[in-house]
């Protein structure tokens, strides 16, 4: 059974195509990962699914209720977490969460179990106001709010932006308790190294899904042989590796250029070719490809422009 | 119903949590009451003036201590010659010189006639005619006063048989300050109507909590009543808050029904709120509805019949100001404080106010709805 369905979406502004041909399903109960740079159109995708924005064409639905004729429908079962903090800073944090409860016609106490774990954080303050509260309680006081009508499907747009490790990591281990309640959890992120948290994801890149798959998957899908080069001249290595016609791709990662290399092409033939341009130091060596290989693979491919 | 009656709270705490909400609501027109109406007067006194006296006779000289005795004339300036007498104008010197000219007593008393010049600086025009008209008096005065010394002297003069004596109903002593104050407190409520509510909703813009609320299934009509109820409340205890400090300090005439003052500004404010909503969604960000509030508020403002009459302005204007909810809500105010009018008088002003109040509230939802 799924959550969520998306058919064939397209959503432009003006002349700028935020979305094209967007399809896929979210099962229920999944943590579903959206991953993708600034601009890709997550958040785009998001304000279609929540009844905020009318997309141009295509359908969608979320728990079998259509984004346009049921939105009302929608309303009732969705949580929604923007990416931009946006509780009332000059209301404490008792009185947010009181807030939203009551205007979903509920209150704290029917949902404190659902809340709990993550309330009893941010407690020790509920009489702050929440524009005084750092960065992660914001984020654990907007869940809590975005959670308190019990909704069955929690759209998460970026809720880890600007928020430190220790936070971020926590952070996923609620969601992951979330899961196991039987929510199902759409979020998105720009940070890759969250997609192995995710059941799921799908990599988007200027409005259009180049892949949707688990992590696994996708990076055993990689093509080629992914290597790490390192010379004593990096910018002329830059420079010469792109002119080595072996190469699918190749780009600077950390003091590393990743290159992955066509098929009947191997290390040795980089070497002796780097040699003869004239490098000195080189390591070359062969590497499990991670999501962000995959990314910037997906990315340089003709296919996906 | 609950979700309003949360949303009103909600709006309320946030309201009195601002610090600069409070002294706005208390100070403001305490300010506004105590300065503008003690200001706002269209008298003018104590005007610097000057003499010319090329004369220098016993009537020259008569007619001039005239205008000194006068309560609104300060004699400044001294001059000499014609050439003087214009440069104490172009320096500020005097705001009008009076010019006697030579051989006054003689054309007076010989020809029973003679001229004066007055040299007035109308930058200020309204400022000028008042002088004008000033001075014209006094030397009508003079007229009479010398006119029947001379009788004895020389010739009958025949003076006018009739004369006119006023008596000025509603405002016996035309006292500016009961003209003004009910004006004055029509102005605090459109102030707090049209900017509160109005950057109210665009802040929630602003700070990104109406895409939280639009995620919720609350209704639109819910969320805005929600909003606008506080502002209607905080405008409605403004006005009775700036009629006491106008009975306690100004001892305004309260001729008429507060009752009815209060049946008016009710509708009233369903416009002047609804003006703030429209103006919300032209604006996204608080800034930008500060401006377009101000914008509106000024044209209505000027155009109210507050520091103008309605009746001197162009034709034009006149059939814009039929449009001015504001020219309504004054002029209703003023008969009702000062005349005493009851619901029958000011019955076109409500069936004025309700139509307005209607179709701006529809506009305004119709446009909301739109931009949402």
């Amino acid at each position: 059974m799924n959550s969520i369905e998306i058919k064939n979406i397209y959503k432009s502004y003006k002349d700028a195509k935020a979305l094209e041909n967007i399809s896929f399903e979210v099962k229920k109960g999944e943590i579903f990962g959206l991953i993708g740079p600034d601009g890709a159109g997550k958040t785009t995708l998001f304000r279609i699914l929540t009844t905020l924005l009318l997309k141009d064409s295509g359908s969608a639905s979320v728990e079998g209720f259509d984004v346009e004729k049921d939105y009302k429908a929608i309303r009732n079962i969705i949580g929604y977490m923007p990416g931009r903090f946006s509780l009332y800073q000059d209301l404490t944090v008792e009185e947010n969460l009181k807030f939203f409860a009551t205007i979903f016609d509920t209150s704290i106490e029917d949902n404190y179990e659902l809340i709990k774990d993550i309330y009893v954080q941010i407690e020790p303050f509920r009489k702050r106001k929440a524009g005084q509260l750092s960065g992660g309680m914001k984020q654990k006081l907007a869940l809590c709010c975005a959670l308190i009508h019990q909704p069955k499907v929690l759209f998460l747009d970026e809720p880890t932006t600007g928020v430190d490790p220790v936070s971020r990591h926590e952070f996923w281990e609620m969601l992951k308790k979330l899961k196991d309640k039987g929510i199902t959890i759409m979020v998105s992120t720009p940070y890759m190294d969250e997609a192995s948290l995710c059941d799921r994801i799908a990599l988007i890149q200027s409005g259009r899904i180049m892949r949707i798959d688990t992590l696994d998957n996708i990076v055993s899908a990689f093509p080629g042989n992914l290597y790490a080069v390192k010379s004593g001249n990096m910018i002329a290595l830059n420079f010469d590796l792109k002119d080595f016609s072996g190469i699918s791709s190749s780009y600077i990662f950390g003091e590393y250029i990743h290159i992955s290399l066509k098929k009947d092409n191997d290390e040795n033939m980089i070497m002796e070719f780097l040699k003869m341009k004239g490098h000195s130091d080189i390591e070359i060596s062969k590497l499990q490809p991670g999501i962000e290989d995959c990314f910037m693979e997906l990315m340089n491919n003709p296919e996906n422009r | 119903m609950r979700t309003i009656f949360y949303i009103v709270r909600k709006e309320f705490k946030q309201v009195f949590r601002n610090k600069s909400m409070l002294p706005m609501i208390f100070v403001m027109p305490i300010i506004q009451l105590l300065i503008l109406a003690n200001a706002t007067t269209f008298e003018i006194k104590n005007i610097n003036f000057g003499v010319l006296d090329l004369d220098k006779s016993p009537l020259s000289i008569r007619l001039a201590s005239k205008f000194e005795a006068s309560p609104y004339f300060i004699r400044t300036d001294d001059p000499h010659s014609q050439k003087d007498a214009e440069e104490g104008i172009l320096k500020g010197l005097s705001k009008m010189t009076l010019i006697i000219p030579k051989n006054f007593e003689k054309d007076l008393i010989k020809e029973n006639t003679a001229e004066v010049q007055f040299l007035i600086n109308a930058i200020d025009g309204s400022a000028a005619g008042l002088i004008a008209a000033y001075s014209q008096n006094i030397v009508r005065d003079f007229n009479i006063d010398e006119g029947m010394n001379l009788i004895n002297v020389i010739t009958p003069v025949q003076t006018s048989a009739i004369s006119v004596s006023y008596l000025h109903w509603y405002n016996p002593e035309l006292d500016y300050i009961t003209f003004m104050v009910p004006g004055i407190l029509v102005l605090l409520v459109t102030f707090i109507g049209m900017f509160l509510s109005s950057m109210s909703i665009v802040k929630e813009k602003e700070i990104g909590t109406i895409e939280q609320i639009n995620v919720t299934p609350i209704k639109k009509y819910e969320f805005i009543i929600g909003k606008l109820t506080p502002f209607f409340i905080i405008a409605l205890f403004e006005l009775s808050f700036g009629l006491f400090i106008g009975k306690l300090v100004f001892d305004i005439p309260f001729n008429g029904s507060l009752t009815l003052i209060f049946l008016f500004a009710a509708v009233y404010l369903v416009a002047v709120l609804s003006i703030g909503l429209v103006i919300s969604t032209f604006a996204d960000t608080q800034q930008q509805a500060m401006f377009i509030s101000w914008f509106v508020l000024v044209i209505f403002l000027l155009m109210s019949g507050l520091f103008t009459p309605i009746q001197s302005m162009p034709m034009w204007a006149q059939r814009i100001t039929w449009f001015n909810p504001i020219a309504y809500f004054i002029d209703a105010m003023r008969m009702v404080l000062l005349k005493g009018s009851g619901f029958a008088d000011i019955s076109k002003h409500f069936l004025i106010m309700t139509v307005y109040s209607t179709v701006v509230t529809a506009f305004a939802v119709f446009r909301y709805k739109k931009v949402n």
